[in-house]
């Protein structure tokens, strides 16, 4: 990977969260109340681009989708999660030790080696896997249909579309994120309704369960949320 | 920038179990006491209050409790042939930070080792000869028997409010306990936690093939109790957020719950948040310590704190690196072995099997952080080594400690980690899985071992400590012995499906997924000079003013979870202290 690739993204970046102070803090109710509102074509992302947005809509649609029992990503508003989780402070990698020198192709059970946090190893892996696909004339990742987003997504996860090794932690992030927006606390920006709650049955934050330790029938309640909303 | 504050009779570096249990004790004498703590002050309220603090995202997956690594972390490689690297996101391990420590976010499992783990190298000698300890592995004995420690045990145990069976008082084997702990003066303090569905069908069944199932002891108060500070335990709710997160119910044993409120109301003690200990400042003979330097995050400056005690309470990990960095012993040489500091670093080698049942709900959220049925049938003292091969063993468990969605839900094997077969693999799955795990010793060896790393540095500009270590193959194994015997209970548990995961032939260290907070070793304890770090007591050989807290002391790790030890050995050391060496400082040993 060439140093001129790490310094653009970097100045993207820093450009980008720059513009958007107000926006960084996780949970705003003021700003949450806003988001979740409108539909998800019409959100405005805080860190992703028009065509990283698009990225991760058609990426996590596939992860996890709308088809069968249960709610997919979109319907869990897991993209909204991804994009303000790399506005904050887990994008900027903020509690990371990121001093060098780095050894990116080091083995990878010795830890993520990048130099790049995690908001930028979206935006160059995302350039760089369309980039590849229009390099070849074929069509982008959200030209594509579903069946093929799923053999594409498949190669990169096992290992057979290659990132360079700065980026090669993109398919983890991407599929622990997706989780997280599926899973975390609504207050995050996902798991709208606690649609994702509901579907597997984890009552969320009731906190105190001693009368039901140890009983086989299903919790009756529905699951409640950290700010109190009621599934 | 540097000022100099007046000296006091104490000081303690780190503000978590041992910190807090040897302060209160320490201020009961009427010392004048400074504890030195690297991270933020908290309580139960406000940070870890409801319902903020069952957040699975902030505190499980993002480590809010924790040590971060751009203010502090470590370089690890596997071989010394290899280049550490940092250690820049949390994974394997995580340390704890600020006021409570780890003590904060751990489950509360708690266990006295076995009578012969204390006297390891012995105990192999004695039963099976010297002949079997494989070249490399340098176990050692700790110098301290469990008849001796367990008084400090007891103490411990009723201070944090321990809820479980005793299974061997006074001599006497004690039906639905462990009957092969160490024999114990009296019962734990609280009654056994409830237990789960999937729990009791462990139980039943390793009944009936002949095992000795028993209630895992818990730092989750099964009813409400009242420790020797006055400080009050109610009983747990199982919430299912228990370790990465602090009790927001009073109901697990932390620094928080069980001393610092007592602490706090002693007028000579005195604590400081955000500021970190550089190092410990040595006389100019080398022979003791004048006190410590640390940085104060406040006012951005260095600190020189004066003291008549050192107190090293700053867990296992750094306790290592603050002694490497101040010249205390002499750093461990694997290549001549010589030298003690950093010497003996250990692990802990788990594995399990999970199990899948397609008609049950075990309802995972309605769990403790100790919560689960065990057994020690497999325990160090009932492994025939000559014959198996390997030194060492595991207690075994099974339950739910939680049932967080983000981090939790297993899925049979050959599932899809995505897609459409993940979105039904959960909805059906989720409550329908339980594991058996193995939690399981983990010897020493010449090669595994702390010092300073040459490249890499943290904020103040002090060298990372590096740590060197991979798995042995007389761990690796124990655990695939382990895997046969679980393999055969999970069996007759009658799953619709099972897998299992233990580590195998050639298996590396790998830093990205969680394994245990269990690091221990690099400043043993001993009986001579030569090998240990620490005499019986704790105390620094060199340096007879500095007393060194925590697992750092253990030659090797035992089977078990390591802060009922360390609980032990911290109420062991500070009477030392108080009885013996207020009244004449010097060598203890
Ligand atoms: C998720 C998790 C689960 C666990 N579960 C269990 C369990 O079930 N059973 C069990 O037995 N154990 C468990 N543990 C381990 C247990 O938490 C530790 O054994 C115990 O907390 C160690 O106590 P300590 O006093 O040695 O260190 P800690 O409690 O970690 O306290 C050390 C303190 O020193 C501070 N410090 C460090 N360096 C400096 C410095 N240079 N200057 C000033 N301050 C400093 C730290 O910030 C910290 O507050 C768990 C740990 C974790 C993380
Ligand atoms: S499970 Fe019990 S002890 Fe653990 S955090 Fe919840 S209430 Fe506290």
């Amino acid at each position: 990977m060439s140093r001129d690739y790490l310094s653009t993204t970097r100045r993207g970046f820093l450009g980008a969260t720059a513009a958007l102070p107000a926006l960084v803090a996780t949970g705003a109710p003021g700003r949450a109340a806003v988001a979740d509102d409108v539909p998800l074509e019409q959100y405005e992302p805080e860190f992703l681009t028009p065509a990283e947005w698009a990225f991760v809509m058609a990426a996590t649609a596939r992860i996890i989708p709308s088809e069968g029992d249960g709610p997919g990503a979109l319907e869990a508003r897991v993209p909204v999660f991804i994009d303000r989780q790399l506005a904050g402070d887990f994008g900027a990698a903020a509690d990371l030790y990121m001093e060098g020198p780095f050894v990116p192709d080091a083995p990878e059970e010795l830890g993520p080696q990048s130099p790049l946090t995690p908001a930028e190893i979206y935006r160059g892996a995302i350039a760089a896997l369309d980039a590849r696909l229009k390099a070849g004339g074929r069509p982008s990742f959200v030209e594509r249909d579903a069946k093929a987003q799923d053999a594409f997504l498949t190669d990169l996860s096992e290992g057979r579309v290659r990132l360079e090794p700065e980026l090669r932690e993109f398919w983890d992030l991407l599929l622990q994120n997706t989780r997280e927006g599926y899973f975390a606390d609504p207050m995050y920006g996902g798991n709208a309704g606690m649609a994702a709650w509901k579907h597997i049955g984890f009552p969320g934050a009731r906190g105190s369960y001693t009368e039901w330790v140890g009983r086989a029938e299903d919790y009756p309640l529905g699951p409640v949320s950290i700010s109190g909303e009621r599934g | 920038m540097a000022r100099t504050e007046r000296k006091r009779d104490v000081v303690i570096v780190g503000l978590g179990w041992t910190g807090a249990i040897t302060g209160i004790e320490l201020a009961k004498e009427g010392l004048d006491i400074l504890a030195l703590e690297r991270g933020p002050d908290r309580a139960t309220v406000p940070d870890f209050k409801y319902p903020q603090v069952i957040d699975e995202l902030r505190f499980g997956e993002r480590y809010g409790f924790m040590q971060r690594p751009k203010a502090s972390t470590l370089t690890i490689r596997r071989t010394t042939d290899e280049t550490a690297l940092p250690y820049r996101r949390l994974g394997s391990f995580l340390p704890g930070d600020g006021v409570g420590g780890a003590g904060i976010h751990w489950n509360g499992q708690t266990w006295r080792p076995q009578t012969q783990e204390y006297r390891l190298r012995s105990y192999v000698e004695e039963t099976f000869g010297a002949d079997i300890i494989p070249e490399g592995m340098t176990i050692q004995d700790w110098g301290v028997t469990a008849e001796e420690l367990e008084p400090y045990y007891d103490r411990f145990e009723y201070m944090a409010g321990i809820s479980g069976q005793a299974g061997h008082v006074n001599g006497e084997i004690i039906e639905g306990g462990n009957p092969f702990e160490p024999s114990r003066s009296r019962d734990y303090p609280l009654p056994p936690l409830k237990q789960q569905k999937d729990s009791m069908l462990f139980a039943e069944t390793a009944q009936a093939m002949g095992y000795h199932p028993f209630p895992r002891p818990a730092a989750n108060a099964s009813a409400p109790h009242v420790n020797e500070y006055g400080m009050q335990l109610g009983p747990c709710n199982y919430c299912g957020f228990c370790a990465r997160y602090g009790c927001l119910n009073y109901s697990k044993a932390a620094p928080q719950t069980c001393v610092l409120d007592a602490l706090k109301r002693y007028e000579n003690f005195e604590y400081r948040v955000n500021s970190e200990v550089l190092r410990v400042d040595l006389a100019p003979d080398g022979q003791s310590a004048t006190g410590v330097t640390y940085w104060d995050a406040e006012t951005q400056e260095e600190v020189t704190q004066p003291a008549d005690l050192v107190i090293l309470a700053a867990y296992s990990i750094h306790n290592v690196h603050l002694m490497l960095l101040s010249g205390i012993g002499e750093p461990y040489d694997p290549a001549t072995g010589q030298g003690t500091t950093g010497k003996n670093y250990s692990y802990q080698m788990n594995g399990g099997t999970t199990m899948f049942f397609k008609d049950r709900n075990f309802n995972p959220f309605a769990s403790a952080g100790s919560s689960g049925m065990s057994i020690n049938d497999f325990g160090i003292e009932q492994i025939d080594y000559a014959a198996e091969g390997f030194i060492g063993g595991s207690y075994m468990t099974c339950g739910h400690s939680n049932g967080q969605p983000i981090r939790g839900i297993a899925l049979p094997e050959g599932t899809k980690g995505w897609g459409a077969e993940w979105k039904q693999g959960v909805g059906e799955w989720y409550g329908r899985s339980t594991g058996l795990g193995s939690h399981g010793s983990n010897m020493s060896y010449a090669d595994c071992y702390l010092d300073l790393d040459p490249t890499y540095t943290d904020p103040h500009g002090r060298p990372l400590l590096r740590l060197t270590f991979d798995w042995k193959d007389n761990d690796i194994r124990m655990t695939q012995f382990m895997r046969r015997k679980i393999e055969e209970i999970v069996q007759a548990m009658e799953p619709d499906t099972w897998q299992s995961s233990y580590k195998g032939d050639g298996a590396r260290y790998d830093v990205r997924p969680y394994q245990t907070t269990h690091n221990v070793g690099g400043a043993i304890m001993g009986t001579d000079p030569n090998t240990s770090s620490l005499n019986r007591y704790l105390q620094c050989w060199g340096q007879h003013n500095v007393f060194v807290m925590g697992a750092s002391a253990f030659p090797q790790n035992i089977q078990y979870n390591p802060t009922g030890a360390v609980g032990a050995l911290a109420y062991w050391a500070v009477e030392a202290i108080v009885n013996d060496y207020l009244p004449d400082p010097r060598p203890l040993v």
